[in-house]
């Protein structure tokens, strides 16, 4: 795979992104150590100058063509990747069968007789508008399904977002605060087993429990147009349920581990050391330091969610995206499957990237250079 | 090392997974029925001839668990066990060789990673022809990502010491200061690391099985169960939920161990999070 | 005159938890008292591992990890606060008793300015207002000789040097009118011409606000300078407590008087130093982001002969030793061997232009194989330069064990079963079973403590006798310069300062850097420190 011709592609896109790498640009964005003599050598570039007065706007402005760059070879990666695949989509099309001069037709018909990188460029060019192109499978509008599904999607991943982060958080602290205790030695087991549970096994646990025995929540989780906000929110309890459960351990625990990380550093010793109250050195000792950690945690669990929303969707019998793409991909019907997997390749990258950004803006160092 | 000094925990991880190999290897000495036989009534409840009772088919539901404790723990581990050499080879090449080597593969794995494993195996499997050494293969790359940037950081850790640079101001090649000297001092986090693998392994397979793009039937496997059977669900019979419990009991052994595994070696470097 | 601090009976104990066995308590001090009396200073001294930063912090009753304090009392001004309940002793930190790391860059929180940190204690306490406090600051960073004292408070950690973040820790301890501050090694992190204004710093300020202080430190030179009283601790328990001047001058126990004596191995210059076994000539080098490191660098050594790098951290003195490897090629110039241009790179050099060349690094820890046995650290080199196997290399490696003074029941233990100075010993052994003409020692002795130190030192002197070997060594140390250098080169800032035989580079006149590196050098004497800082006065009132 990795020899692949058209895979190649981005990786020079990406390395003239490499030079400002995340890692090497964080460490030249902070000097160790103040170094007058090599004050005179920075005139260098325009870039380099600001680089060097502005640290923080240079990285934040880093990571952002990073993420387009990165966007960009994905795109080329899902398109001409596909195409670097063995398998021939009129065939599969039509079934072993068909005619040559059928498969010929069909050829024409898809656009599969054009060269790759023409088909590339207009479908890149409709991406960027909104305009997937035609469904194989249904000869429907791809953006137009997927606009009413995507909304469907983040109706879900919101709502399980708004329930699991506080959760999430406060278990964390809890588990912080009785370190090595009871407490934490529960949150530790009972996390450690989540995040060892399938989604689809905790999805049919709650039916067979909430919708079946108890009856009280619904199942299928359909939600359409007419439905209200309070019937939407009541079909998505379950779904939304089965995220949580999922996502939380994981981020618990990473809270977890952030947290402490903090709480062992010497200025929280030198804080304690100071007399100070504990809900003093918490609020203003470790917080500030906390908070780029956990909001790291927070938008890494949230692009989880991205992902965990397709089987749960599936589960669920919801009308998003997710279950949108694996009956595309049941049915090989690549335009869905490509508009989808660009999609949520897009919501990934940029969560990813927020979770940077946010790491650099709450960074004391980088906010307030030399 | 001292056997009285593992936990309760991790013993009971050991004894889970001891029984699911011992299910896999001796499953046609076990199962009281075929895997692919009709044998009664479907979905008929637990108890009598059929301890678990039966699938969406009329086929004995233990014998199916035990025949797919087999095509999951194999599969699964051949995934692993590829992307880890993998991985492995990877990431070792790249931090010894440094230099282009290294920023092209690392620059080249970044990529990989941007798009989401479950994301990326649909669209790949959208496209390539359905066969089992396909899907172990798809899953053994889109895995080794992982594994490369965690043996990286690993291997980057130990190649920095000086007893490696000694080694290189001694003279000696890349192979003997892979396998001599970074290799012995990055086992116990590697294979902590392997364990987490492959419970992510259980995981993936099985959820591509349950969304129809993993195992194809007739044959048995856990995750395949699960659609086989949901049907059910709605009508209160729980056979989708008992090899969904399989798959959960065989992934919460293996982290057990594996949690084990990361208190002794508390050096290694990265998350658990995976997505 | 009323004690201010009295420790009685001290012993505190911690549990550790070995991987794979039960937890055990172990016994970190015992039976240890002391009594420092307002404005007074008591250093506490001792190696690694004696006991005196778990004795300094038992002052504000806190315990590092699971540090407890199991017997013993500990008064402030007559009271124990070992039994005084959380807020009791909340409200004794940070008021009457005050710590200063060794590490003030991570005892500072990097998200507040170092002014809002320095007063923090005191506004929480209600000791002062804002405003007092901000003018005790203001005040404190005067005496202390912080830079523009009106602003430095607006600054960040971050912003600010080492030795400048160490001063205003001290500030901060200062601030709310202590009438105990703790200072745990402050000055170990920095360079000694750094040190020399940290330690005058700290006294001046001492001396001006009355407080009484515990100063713990591993130099017995720099706690000479400082204190009134010191204790020598030694495995948790104390050796000898007395007067400074009589534990410096008089010391009556056998372990004081080594730590009084270190150093004192002598060693004189070797007359004829023509020869050119290494020759540096205009050796310039840098990394590959284009920072320059060294600046035209040229020095030569003869064989059989030592010759020291002295610098202070950044002076590019390491980076020589890894332009001479071949580790980081050279930009410019040209490094020879025998008469024998040397290829720049690693790569181009034959295994034996390598085996020539041998290296010891600071952290024997770091620098052998945690996964191989002294028998196979030591036996290596032997099977790849010479091909040897069987029982003749295990031959070897007894001889080799018996050169470095250890003995072949170690053959079999693996570096985490050994000591430091042990481990030391090791690696040198390794260095001489390639039988090299030239070793490159960087700081070989500089993370050990003095005695054993001293051992190594006279280990390496032993074996230049027996096998002839050439030494370069790197180091910042100037007393073991003295002790076993036969030519000097004095680096500062990738620049070569000075260079010749000892007896000339060691006497004036000097050039401002070597001179200034000389000065700062604690000496171990009383009064020292006030000698220097009155020729400094003189010297700049004569300006």
């Amino acid at each position: 795979m990795m020899e692949s011709g058209p895979l190649t592609g981005p990786v020079p896109t990406d390395g003239t992104a490499g030079a400002t790498h995340p890692r090497s640009a964080e460490l030249s964005g902070v000097p160790a150590k103040p170094n007058p003599a090599s004050d005179g050598q920075i005139g260098g570039t325009f870039w380099r100058r600001f680089t060097f007065r502005r640290p923080l706007a240079a990285l934040i402005l880093q990571r952002l063509g990073l993420s387009v760059g990165l966007l960009f070879a994905v795109s080329l990666m899902i398109f001409g990747g596909i195409e670097a695949l063995p398998g021939d989509f009129a065939t599969t099309y039509l079934g072993q069968s068909a005619t040559p001069q059928a498969v010929e037709n069909i050829r024409k018909d898809l656009g599969l007789d054009k060269p790759w990188t023409e088909r590339y460029l207009s479908w890149l060019g409709g991406a960027v508008q909104g305009d997937f192109g035609t469904s194989w499978a249904s000869k429907n509008s791809v953006g137009e399904q997927i606009s009413k599904r995507l909304g469907n999607s983040l109706f879900l991943a919101f709502f399980a977002a708004l329930v699991s982060v506080p959760l999430a958080v406060g278990l964390g602290m809890l588990a912080v605060q009785f370190r090595n205790r009871l407490p934490d030695k529960i949150i530790n087991v009972v996390s450690l087993a989540a995040i060892s549970l399938p989604e689809f096994f905790v999805g049919y646990l709650l039916i067979m429990f909430f919708a079946v025995k108890y009856g009280i929540a619904t199942f299928p989780a359909t939600v359409y147009d007419s439905m209200s906000f309070t019937e939407r929110l009541s079909a998505i309890a379950l779904p939304v349920a089965t995220l949580v459960l999922v996502v939380l351990a994981h981020m618990m625990r990473m809270t977890r581990a952030a947290i402490l990380n903090v709480m062992s550093s010497a200025y929280v010793e030198t804080a304690e050391l100071k007399g100070l109250s504990m809900f003093r050195i918490i609020a203003r000792h470790a917080a500030p330091n906390a908070v780029a950690p956990v909001i790291n945690v927070i938008a890494l669990n949230l692009a989880y969610l991205v992902v965990g929303v397709v089987v749960v969707e599936v589960v669920f019998v919801y009308p998003g995206m997710g279950q949108y793409m694996v009956d595309a991909v049941t049915v090989r019907d690549m335009p869905v499957v490509q508009a989808c997997g660009l999609i949520f390749a897009a919501f990934y990258i940029f969560l990813n990237m927020a979770a940077d950004i946010l790491a650099i803006i709450a960074n004391p160092r980088l906010r307030h250079p030399r | 090392m001292n056997l009285r000094s593992i936990p309760l925990s991790a013993w009971i991880g050991i004894a889970g997974i001891a029984i699911a190999i011992f299910c896999a290897v001796f499953a046609p000495v076990i199962a009281p029925f075929g895997e692919r036989d009709v044998v009664g009534d479907i979905w008929l409840p637990a108890g009598g001839d059929f301890l678990l009772g039966t699938d969406n088919l009329g086929r004995d539901l233990l014998s199916r668990l035990v025949y797919g404790a087999r095509t999951t723990i194999f599969v699964a581990l051949a995934a692993t066990v590829l992307s880890f050499s993998l991985g492995m080879l990877l990431s070792f090449t790249a931090a010894v060789v440094g230099g282009f080597t290294d920023q092209l593969f690392s620059r080249f794995n970044d990529l990989m990673m941007a798009i989401p494993t479950l994301i990326f195996a649909l669209v790949v499997l959208a496209v390539l022809p359905q066969h089992l050494w396909i899907l172990i293969l798809v899953m053994a790359v889109l895995d080794s990502t992982r594994v490369f940037r965690i043996g990286r950081a690993v291997a980057l850790d130990v190649a920095v010491m000086e007893f490696v640079e000694a080694a290189r101001l001694r003279g000696e090649g890349s192979l003997w200061i892979i396998f001599r000297e970074i290799l012995p001092n990055t086992l116990s986090p590697l294979l902590a690391e392997f364990g987490l693998r492959f419970a992510f392994s259980i995981l993936f397979l099985s959820t591509l099985s349950f969304l129809g793009l993993g195992i194809q039937p007739p044959s048995a496997d856990w995750g395949g169960m699960v659609k086989d059977n949901k049907d059910g669900i709605i009508f209160g019979i729980s056979a989708a939920l008992i090899p969904g419990a399989a798959i959960a009991t065989l992934a919460i052994c293996v982290n057990l161990v594996v949690d084990w595994l990361m208190k002794r070696t508390s050096s290694l470097k990265g998350g658990r999070g995976d997505a | 005159m009323p004690e201010m601090l009295s420790v009685k009976n001290l012993k505190i104990e911690a549990t550790s938890y070995p991987p794979g066995e039960p937890p055990k308590v172990v016994t970190l001090v015992e039976g240890v008292s002391f009594d420092v009396q307002k404005g007074k200073v008591l250093g506490l001294i001792g190696e690694s591992g004696a006991g005196k930063s778990t004795i300094g912090l038992s002052a504000l009753a806190y315990g590092r990890g699971g540090v407890r304090i199991t017997g013993g009392q500990v008064l402030l001004d007559g009271k124990d606060i070992l039994t005084l309940d959380r807020n009791g002793i909340r409200s004794i930190r940070g008021a009457r008793v005050c710590y200063v790391a060794q590490s003030a860059a991570a005892a500072f929180n990097p998200a507040h300015r170092l002014g809002d940190q320095v007063i923090e204690a005191s506004l929480r306490h209600g000791i002062m207002s804002r405003d007092e406090a901000k003018k005790r600051a203001l005040y404190l960073f005067r005496v202390l000789g912080l830079p523009n004292p009106e602003t430095f408070g607006e600054r960040y950690p971050h912003q600010v040097s080492g030795g400048q973040l160490q001063r205003a820790m001290t500030a901060m301890a200062l601030c709310p009118n202590p009438e105990l501050i703790v200072f745990d090694e402050p000055t170990t992190a920095l360079d000694v011409t750094t040190q020399i204004d940290v330690l005058a710093a700290i006294k001046h300020a001492i001396e001006e606000t009355h407080t009484a202080a515990l100063y713990i430190t591993h130099d017995l030179a720099v706690v000479a300078q400082i204190s009134d009283d010191i204790m020598v601790l030694r495995h948790g328990k104390t050796v000898e407590y007395g007067a400074t001047q009589q534990i410096i001058e008089a010391p009556r126990e056998d372990y004081t008087r080594a730590l009084v004596s270190v150093r004192q191995t002598k060693r004189n210059e070797a007359a004829d130093q023509t020869g050119t076994q290494l020759k540096i000539e205009h050796v310039s080098a840098g990394y590959a982001n284009g920072f320059k490191v060294l600046h035209d660098v040229s020095m030569h050594l003869p064989k059989g002969q030592t010759l020291a790098i002295v610098g202070e951290s950044g002076s590019g003195k390491s980076t020589l030793a890894r332009v001479i490897t071949g580790l980081l090629p050279p930009t410019e110039g040209r490094i020879s061997f025998e008469g024998k241009e040397l290829p720049r790179a690693l790569k181009g050099r034959s295994n034996d232009e390598l085996r020539r060349i041998q290296m010891i690094y600071q952290m024997a820890d770091t620098a052998m194989n945690p996964r191989q046995t002294v028998r196979e650290i030591v036996g290596r080199p032997l099977s790849f330069y010479f091909g040897m196997h069987g029982q003749k290399k295990t031959e070897r490696i007894k001889e080799l064990l018996d050169q470095i003074e250890m003995g072949s029941r170690f053959l079999d233990r693996y570096p985490a079963e050994l000591s430091g100075g042990q481990k030391q010993r090791v690696a040198i052994a390794r260095a001489l079973a390639a039988k090299p003409e030239l070793i490159l020692c960087d700081e070989p002795t500089s993370a050990l403590d003095p005695l054993v130190a001293e051992g190594i030192l006279n280990l390496l002197l032993k074996l230049q006798e027996e096998t002839a070997v050439s030494y370069v060594f790197i180091t910042h140390d100037i007393a073991i310069v003295r002790a076993i250098a036969d030519s000097v080169a004095v680096m500062h800032r990738g620049r070569l300062v000075r260079f010749g035989p000892k007896s000339k580079v060691l006497s004036p006149p000097f050039d401002d850097y070597t001179d200034l590196l000389l000065k700062s050098v604690p000496e171990m004497e009383i009064g020292w420190l006030e000698r220097v800082l009155q020729t400094r006065r003189m010297e700049s009132a004569g300006n």
